[in-house]
């Protein structure tokens, strides 16, 4: 058994020096991904650098001149993200998102930071003894010809059609949320929009982080539609299941017309692919069935499926336009 | 790599030199002989290994012991205070004998652990996936009961029991 040092540094500044030292270290937040990983010999670090107890555990108010908003520290538990009274009255989409993921005790360990870098369920990725692009390089996709049900649909590539699995980056990638990042150069800020990555020839690489890049915080804007939105998720059980897709969706109406419309989907990319084509179809015309399903087939014009996934992109209109019409019944609700 | 980690299993201070890689769970079972978290799936599917880790209910096959160093454990068998040798029982432990919310009695720690921790989180307002008003303070209805407890899979399928105890335990 190959040996595994453990670390836990006093400060974010001494876990990216640690990383950025040691070739094969990664950072270890809750565990419930990279633990199991460890068990199913997907990861093989040397040493883990344990973040967890790093202070990153506050939910703050912000006002950083171009408006308000909720930073959330990469330690904040999905369980206190979601019972957060800011986040439930502000923002409703990222405590349904999160209420909607995994269980209980799940949600008690799992950190904001750990949450939004977890990598794919594809079972043929989980499972070493298949091929797989994304675990060894070269080896192939299993999932291509395999089992398909999860596979993407949109910005899939002929070497990968995992899809991300996060309720949560769905929902804050609707958001125009900001990833507050520790690296070797100091500290930045990465639109989440631009975190994770399309497949393309090197499915191994989930996001554009380096290795010793730290996520200490995301920074959810409080402007604009946040307040009318929600997230539904499909899935094949009622509860504790992975999403086959999922719509995070906000909206602001003003007399009947769409002035903000935020539209992100779970379940058929590589990425939290948000609907931005959608959007821009929406914004300036009044809500209507018709007018969600068309911009809907307007995003999914380059969707491709296979026999087994081909009921997402149907899936998708209905699930969208479903969500965008109840959140339009219940600001009709609250404007009377 | 050994590392020396401390722990408070059920009232009582342990230490253990463990591998950098053993879990929790492994710790209290292979090492310490606290028998009561089972290892079901192992891979944080199923709630078998639940306990409550300072005071909040937790997996213990998808946590390293190296990385809880210090921290406050409670079993099913620490429930009622006093230990395995306690002559009085936990009210969610009373509840699922009243409701036979058992058949093997393999899930059960898990269970009992969870609902403890499930009844925690209510009176703390917590919302779940069908609070309807996520502002409100939820009622723990059936639904409510069932979303809740859903990390914890029984195969025996004594569901009918586990949803009656847990909402015996919710009116105590
Ligand atoms: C049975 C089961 C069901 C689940 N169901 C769902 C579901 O329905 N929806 C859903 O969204 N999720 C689900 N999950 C996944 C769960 O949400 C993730 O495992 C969890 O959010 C990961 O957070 P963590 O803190 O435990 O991460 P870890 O496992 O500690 O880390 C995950 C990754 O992030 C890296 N990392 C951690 N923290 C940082 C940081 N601060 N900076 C940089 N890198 C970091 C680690 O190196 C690792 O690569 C499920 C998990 C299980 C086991
Ligand atoms: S053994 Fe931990 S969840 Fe199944
Ligand atoms: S009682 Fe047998 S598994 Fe639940």
């Amino acid at each position: 058994m190959r040996t595994l040092e453990y670390l836990r540094p006093a400060t974010p500044a001494d876990a990216v020096r640690a990383v950025a030292e040691h070739p094969g270290a990664r950072y270890l937040g809750g565990g419930t991904n990279l633990v199991d990983h460890l068990k199913l010999g997907i990861a093989a670090p040397e040493l883990l650098v344990d973040v967890s107890r790093l202070p990153l555990d506050e939910v703050e108010t912000y006002d950083d001149g171009s408006g308000a908003g909720l930073r959330v520290g990469a330690n904040v538990r999905n369980s206190d993200l979601a019972a957060h009274p800011l986040v439930r009255s502000e923002l409703p989409l990222v405590a349904r998102a999160l209420l909607a993921g995994a269980s209980g005790q799940i949600r008690n360990q799992a950190t904001t930071g750990g949450n939004l870098l977890q990598r794919t369920r594809c079972v043929y990725f989980q499972d070493p003894t298949t091929p797989c692009n994304k675990r060894e390089p070269g080896s192939g996709c299993s999932a291509i010809e395999g089992y398909g049900r999860y596979n993407a649909i949109l910005g899939a590539s002929p070497d990968c059609v995992a899809t991300h699995p996060s309720d949560l980056a769905v929902a804050l990638v609707a958001l125009d949320t900001t990833v507050v990042v520790l690296g070797a150069d100091g500290e930045r800020r990465v639109p989440l929009e631009e975190l994770h990555r399309l497949p393309a020839d090197d499915p191994s690489r989930d996001t554009r982080l380096a290795p010793e890049d730290l996520v200490t915080a995301v920074e959810i804007p409080l402007a604009g539609a946040t307040k009318l939105s929600t997230y539904r998720k499909v899935r094949d059980r009622a509860s504790y299941a992975f999403a086959l897709v999922s719509v995070a969706a906000a909206l602001h109406l003003t007399e009947g017309i769409v002035t903000d419309v935020r539209i992100a989907w779970g379940g058929v990319a590589h990425v939290p692919w948000r609907a931005r084509r959608a959007e821009a179809a929406l914004i300036g015309h009044a809500l209507t069935e018709q007018a969600i399903r068309e911009a809907v087939g307007d995003e999914l014009r380059h969707a491709e499926t296979s026999e087994q996934n081909a009921y997402k992109p149907p899936m998708l209109r209905r699930t969208t336009a479903h969500t965008l019409l109840q959140l339009a019944a219940q600001s009709r609700e609250e404007s009377r | 790599m050994d590392e020396t980690i401390r722990l408070t299993v059920d009232g009582a201070e342990r230490t253990v030199e463990v591998d950098t890689r053993t879990t929790l769970l492994d710790a209290l079972r292979e090492r310490l002989e606290v028998t009561a978290p089972k290892k079901g799936c192992d891979h944080g599917q199923c709630g078998s290994c639940t306990v409550l880790l300072n005071g909040r209910r937790h997996l213990t096959c998808l946590a390293l012991a190296v990385a809880h160093d210090g921290a406050e454990i409670t079993t099913a068998d620490g429930l009622a205070g006093g230990g395995p040798s306690a002559d009085r029982l936990h009210p969610v432990q009373q509840a699922f004998l009243d409701h036979d919310g058992y058949q093997c009695g393999y899930c059960t720690p898990g269970q009992v652990c969870s609902a403890v921790g499930v009844l925690d989180e209510v009176k703390n307002g917590h919302p779940s996936h069908v609070t309807a008003d996520l502002e409100g303070d939820p009622d723990l209805t059936d639904d409510e009961i069932r979303e809740r407890m859903s990390g914890n899979l029984c195969r025996c399928g004594a569901y009918p029991g586990i949803l009656a105890a847990v909402r015996q335990a919710a009116g105590a």
